[in-house]
């Protein structure tokens, strides 16, 4: 037994002898014989920890992650460097362990970062009211939902095809619960088509879901397309990829009245999907009806500078079935990874990130469109992410094997076939800074020559793409790739 | 020193609190980022400048000294369950196992994108499928969706669920009852699924008014949510009944699994015959808790609402290549043979669909896994057994003295994992309320126990020790609450205008409810 | 206001509501009692003009920094005024409930309703 527990047998009989019971059983005889389960629970034997580890380490063992393979995967998650002082900071006992800040006087420190947080996320939005965070992008989605219905009492919803799937199915199951319905419009040339978004808004419309760069990583001019929504009384709600903040204009600046989005890339690992966090900023009119935690700044009784949860009363603590939204627990540990990774980028550090990006992006698009057999899906700009066609059918195309029925690694890029059957030819790139022109090439290499790429795999390319000879250190590689096939099962 | 600003202030105190905005300094910076590697073309050739930002968002201007610097000063203005005893009733402030950091950190688990191909991702499918299979054990039901964020979202997911279930059966009932001490993510969860809250009242000894259930129960309620133990900390005994009134009209059983570190090995909410049990993973399975998450909410479900599941849901299936396609069959679990795959199954016809992106908070399953593998079946068992005697033994302690004076315990039987006490007596006798004897025990170096909830004991204090804090803190709790009522008796100020040793005193909330200041201006 | 106090002139309701009736136009606002149980006030939304109120239904929400309250309609009528100094200083209700921190002000739909109300003395009874 490990248990992380403190009591020894002299440690209970002590306790039990001051209770005034015999044995710890006694302290059960509330639960009624029909109920105790009677027996031991059927799962094993604790273990040790080295034996933990080793278990655990294995299962890491068959997952073919980023590390290994460059990752090329995108929508909505993307494998950026996380700087060491990210791991540094939130790995402090004094961040990592504390709860929700219900004692304000020892909860400074979180309830600053908090405060701090929504303040970088106010400016990366454009938009004047930030919460501390919500569990991710999509549900956060139906947070907006929830609030834009209650603002205006209507039940209509209205999204782009260009929303993330993701965030339109959650949409879909919490309308279910909230009276809602939910329309979709279509995308043409990759892009949100107005004339069909236009007729999609009607006077019970509460609220319109954009997204930019829409999910096939074309920037979207929401500007003119919001429009539609607030000339109809709905509010314009934009999903937003918080990098590509750093260079496009802000949702704020484009009559936005919610920004929120996936917070992942900013300072947290990849984790398989999760946890990361949500952002949700709004216009100072809807500061009553926001969802999540807010921490507001005050003094104390000696006149020193402090900071508060504000608002509380919108909350499930306080207001119950009429809150604003059901969180008690979100993700403040990973909006502080948000906050120290903003910080290390910096002002000027930022902008010169989505610089990269959108620059590395083109040469990309470039590089793949230009290879047999493949052509974009469509032209608008992007920032970090495009959509590409292929003649070659997806899932034949990826897997990387000339046997079929050959377990083998796939091309690490996201297939469209599943959230858009009218893409099925298609799939998307996604880029991060770390994500060499190197990889770039090889990614150009592996989509080209399939199975014979991959077995090329282990050697170095030059600058057309070419592989070139290698040295002894890469043909271990080689030893060491084979091996990984083999424990796919 | 009742009500005096102190003259000598602490380091703490004294160290104000500045921001990272205004650390910064133009030109200042932390990163270098790689050479872009391309040509660097003007962005508006790639984008039209009128869909570009003028200005550039203001964030901090700082060197990664002053990053680290500024947020370790900062972080020593929390306190922290490593650092001292946290018996925050209903959140089960349990150890966090550096192990299971460690773990959640190898690049297999950590640098793996949630769309990665299942073929390449087998290691995390069998770690969720394998958490399943332990939660389901733990909880008595059959399937368990990891999906669902935290405790709240997967009450949601469970009202959701009760309303396709309902639906599925041709019923369209309206109404979710509650108990009136439920935890207030229960009603506000209630109302954000469309149904309509009816409370039920509680009885002298802590459990569910069976006549006031009797008479409130009718065709149109979906559901009936309850915690067992609930949050007065006691077992209710009727459970049996309560379920049975619920299935006889056709309605669900739902538990919120908040207080599952009472019963973990000793009772299980499935053979109690609830539906649909969500499970805090940040509570019993020892996720830290990060200052506000983040969490996971798993729900168990039996199997008459397993067809509506959120989908995506972890199976474990025979994969065979049909057609010039892969498809996996689900089978039951069994002995891993090589034509084993672990899958994401989308091909859930009844399903409520999505509650979030992708497939949940991973990281959080692997140290859940990586506890309930540490521990195993003996020793969650023996968990929950020491988590209650620790509760108990609390009690009793705080049943002698000044304490049992005072602060009297609202049931007078014995507690599970945790109990409430009532400040009224105290209020009433020596003129302090349990907010000032809260503030004061932050200066004695505890955090103190949740107050006011719930709503039903008058100046309520609620408080859980958990099982991995040793007797000598719960002795050392004991007698710091002691000490503070003996203050109290002679100068009950002395409370009232506490802490004074933390790094900022009490704040005005007021004014910053008032006049919110939400960002740095 | 930190003593007690409950004007003679006004007509209150059991749920801590008091009611200015002239003529047959009504202000309306909170007791005392009502505040000094809430707490400091924070925020105080009124409902549109125009809007219509029923006797011992509840047309407005009181916040303090950790509780919410229904506030209850003594009378029936149309909401003809609501005090929206109370957005900048909603402190107004806790230091001078019946004057400058008046909620709002109603056309009586049906001034008898005004019978059923408890006077000065009734209603400090009722807290006893």
């Amino acid at each position: 037994m490990a248990g992380y527990t403190p009591a020894t047998s002299d440690d209970q009989a002590a306790m039990l002898a001051a209770i005034g019971v015999d044995s710890i059983d006694e302290l059960f005889s509330q639960i009624p014989d029909g109920v105790k389960l009677g027996r031991p629970l059927d799962l094993e034997d604790g273990l040790s920890e080295s034996e933990v580890y080793k278990r655990l380490a294995d299962l890491a063992s068959w997952n073919r992650h980023a590390e290994e393979m460059p990752s090329f995967l995108g929508a909505g998650m993307y494998d950026h460097y996380v700087p060491a002082i990210v791991d540094a900071i939130t790995s402090r006992s004094e961040f990592l362990t504390p709860y929700t800040p219900y004692q304000p006087e020892v909860s400074q420190g979180g309830l600053q970062v908090m405060f701090e947080f929504q303040t970088a996320m106010s400016e990366l939005t454009g938009l004047p009211v930030s919460n501390a965070g919500l569990y991710e992008g999509p549900s956060a989605a139906a947070s907006a939902a929830y609030l834009a219905l209650k603002a205006t009492g209507r039940t209509g919803l209205v999204a782009s095809r260009g929303l993330h799937p993701h965030s339109r199915e959650t949409l879909a199951t919490h309308a279910v619960g909230f009276g809602a319905q939910l329309t979709e419009v279509p995308l043409v040339d990759g892009l949100t088509e107005s004339k069909a978004l236009e007729a999609a808004i009607d006077e019970n419309t509460a609220a319109v879901f954009l997204q930019n760069p829409n999910f096939l990583g074309s920037v979207e001019d929401i500007a003119t397309l919001g429009e539609y929504a607030t000339s109809k009384g709905a509010l314009l709600i934009v999903q937003v990829d918080p990098i590509t903040l750093s260079i496009l204009k802000p949702p704020g600046e484009c009559g936005a009245d919610i920004a929120y989005g996936e917070g992942q890339p900013l300072g947290n690992r990849l984790d398989f999907g999760g946890p990361s966090f949500g952002f949700f900023c709004a216009k100072q009119e809807h500061i009553r009806r926001m969802p999540g935690r807010i921490a507001g700044e005050t003094t104390d009784v000696d006149g020193r500078r402090g900071f508060v949860l504000a608002l509380q009363t919108r909350e499930q603590h306080i207001r119950r079935e009429k809150a604003t939204s059901n969180i008690c627990t979100s993700q403040a540990l990973n909006a502080l990874g948000a906050m120290v990774h903003l910080s290390w980028l910096g002002k000027e550090g930022f902008v010169e990130l989505g610089e990269l990006l959108a620059r590395r992006t083109d040469y990309a698009r470039k590089t793949i469109a230009g290879l047999d057999g493949f052509e974009l899906l469509h032209n608008a700009p992007v920032v970090r992410e495009f959509a590409v066609r292929s003649d070659r059918p997806v899932e034949e195309l990826l897997h990387m094997s000339s046997d079929p029925t050959e377990p083998a690694p796939y091309i690490p890029v996201y297939p469209l076939g599943r959230d858009y059957p009218e893409y099925e030819d298609s799939f998307l790139v996604a880029m991060t800074e770390n994500r060499s022109v190197d990889d770039v090439h090889w990614l150009a290499h592996m989509l080209s020559h399939g199975q014979a790429g991959w077995d090329e795999h282990i050697h170095e390319h030059d600058d057309e793409g070419n592989p070139v000879e290698t040295n002894g250190n890469v043909a271990e590689a080689a030893d060491g790739a084979e091996v990984r096939q083999e424990a796919i099962r | 020193m009742s009500n005096a600003a102190t003259l000598t202030e602490t380091p703490q105190q004294a160290d104000r609190a500045v921001t990272i905005y205004e650390k910064s300094v133009p030109g200042r910076r932390a990163v270098q980022l790689p050479p872009t590697g391309v040509e660097e073309t003007p962005i508006d050739q790639l984008i039209p400048s009128h869909l570009l930002r003028e200005t550039p968002a203001e964030l901090p201007e700082v060197s990664e000294p002053d990053i680290i610097r500024h947020y370790n000063r900062i972080s020593r203005r929390n306190f922290d369950l490593d650092t001292g005893f946290y018996p925050l009733g209903s959140c089960t402030m349990k150890y966090n196992p550096r192990l299971n950091e460690r773990v959640a950190a190898l690049p297999g688990h950590a640098r793996l994108h949630p769309a990665t191909n299942p073929a390449d991702a087998q290691g995390a499918l069998e770690l969720m499928y394998l958490l399943q299979e332990s939660l389901s054990e733990i909880c008595g039901l059959p399937t368990v969706s990891l999906q669902p964020s935290a405790g709240s979202q997967g009450e949601l997911a469970g009202l959701l669920l009760t309303r396709a279930y309902h639906k599925d059966k041709g019923r369209n009932p309206g109404k979710v009852l509650t108990p009136d001490t439920a935890h207030g993510t229960n009603p506000a969860s209630v109302s954000m699924a469309g149904y309509e809250v009816v409370k039920i009242a509680t009885n002298a000894d802590g459990g569910v008014d069976m006549d006031d259930l009797r008479t409130k129960i009718d065709e149109d309620v979906a559901c009936l949510m309850l915690t067992n133990p609930n949050t007065l900390g006691v077992f209710d005994e009727n459970i049996a009944e309560m379920a049975s009134l619920v299935h006889e009209i056709g309605g669900l059983l739902y538990y919120d699994g908040a207080n599952l570190n009472a019963i973990m090995g000793q009772a299980r909410p499935g053979d109690m015959g609830f539906d649909i049990v969500h499970v805090n993973l940040h509570k019993s399975f020892s996720q830290p808790h990060g200052g506000g998450g983040p969490g996971a909410g798993p729900i168990a479900v039996s199997d008459r609402v397993e067809p509506f599941i959120p989908k995506p849901q972890v199976i474990l299936g025979k994969r065979s290549f049909v057609d010039g396609a892969w498809i996996t069959t689900a089978v039951e679990g069994g002995a891993a043979d090589g034509d084993l795959f672990f899958d994401l199954d989308y091909d859930r016809p009844k399903s409520i669909g999505r509650m979030r992106g992708f497939q949940g908070n991973f990281g959080v399953f692997v140290r859940s896994y990586a506890y309930i593998l540490s521990l195993g079946g003996d020793g969650l068992s023996e968990a929950s057994q020491l988590a209650v005697l620790n509760a108990n033994y609390l009690k009793t302690r705080l049943s002698e003295g000044r304490a049992g004076k005072y602060l009297p315990v609202a049931f007078d039987r014995h507690c599970m994992h945790e109990f409430v006490i009532s400040g009224a007596e105290m209020k009433k006798q020596l003129g302090i309320k349990t907010l000032d004897l809260a503030k004061r025990l932050l200066d004695f170096g505890f955090h103190p126990p949740t107050v006011y909830f719930p709503l039903l004991v008058e100046e309520a204090m609620m408080i859980e020790p958990v099982e991995t804090e040793a007797k000598e803190h719960l002795d050392e709790f004991a007698d710091a609450i002691e000490k503070i009522l003996e203050e109290a008796e002679s100068d009950p100020e002395i409370a009232q205008n506490a802490p004074y040793s933390t790094p900022v005193r009490r704040l005005d909330e007021v004014g910053a409810t008032r006049r919110p200041v939400i960002r740095q201006l | 206001m930190s003593e007690p106090s409950y004007p003679e002139d006004l007509k209150y309701h059991p749920e801590h509501d008091w009611a200015r009736i002239e003529g047959d136009e009504a202000t309306l606002g909170i007791t005392w009692y009502a505040q000094d149980s809430l707490g400091e006030v924070v925020f105080y939304e009124g409902p549109a003009i125009g809007a219509e109120v029923k006797k011992d239904e509840p047309y407005a929400e009181v916040e303090s920094v950790k509780a919410v309250s229904d506030v209850i309609a003594p009378l029936s009528g149309e909401v003809i005024a609501v005090n929206d100094s109370l957005a900048d200083a909603p402190e107004a209700v806790n230091a001078d409930p019946y004057s400058t921190g008046w909620l709002v002000k109603i056309r009586l739909s049906d001034p008898s309703e005004a019978d059923q109300l408890m006077d000065q003395a009734a209603y400090k009874a009722s807290l006893e």
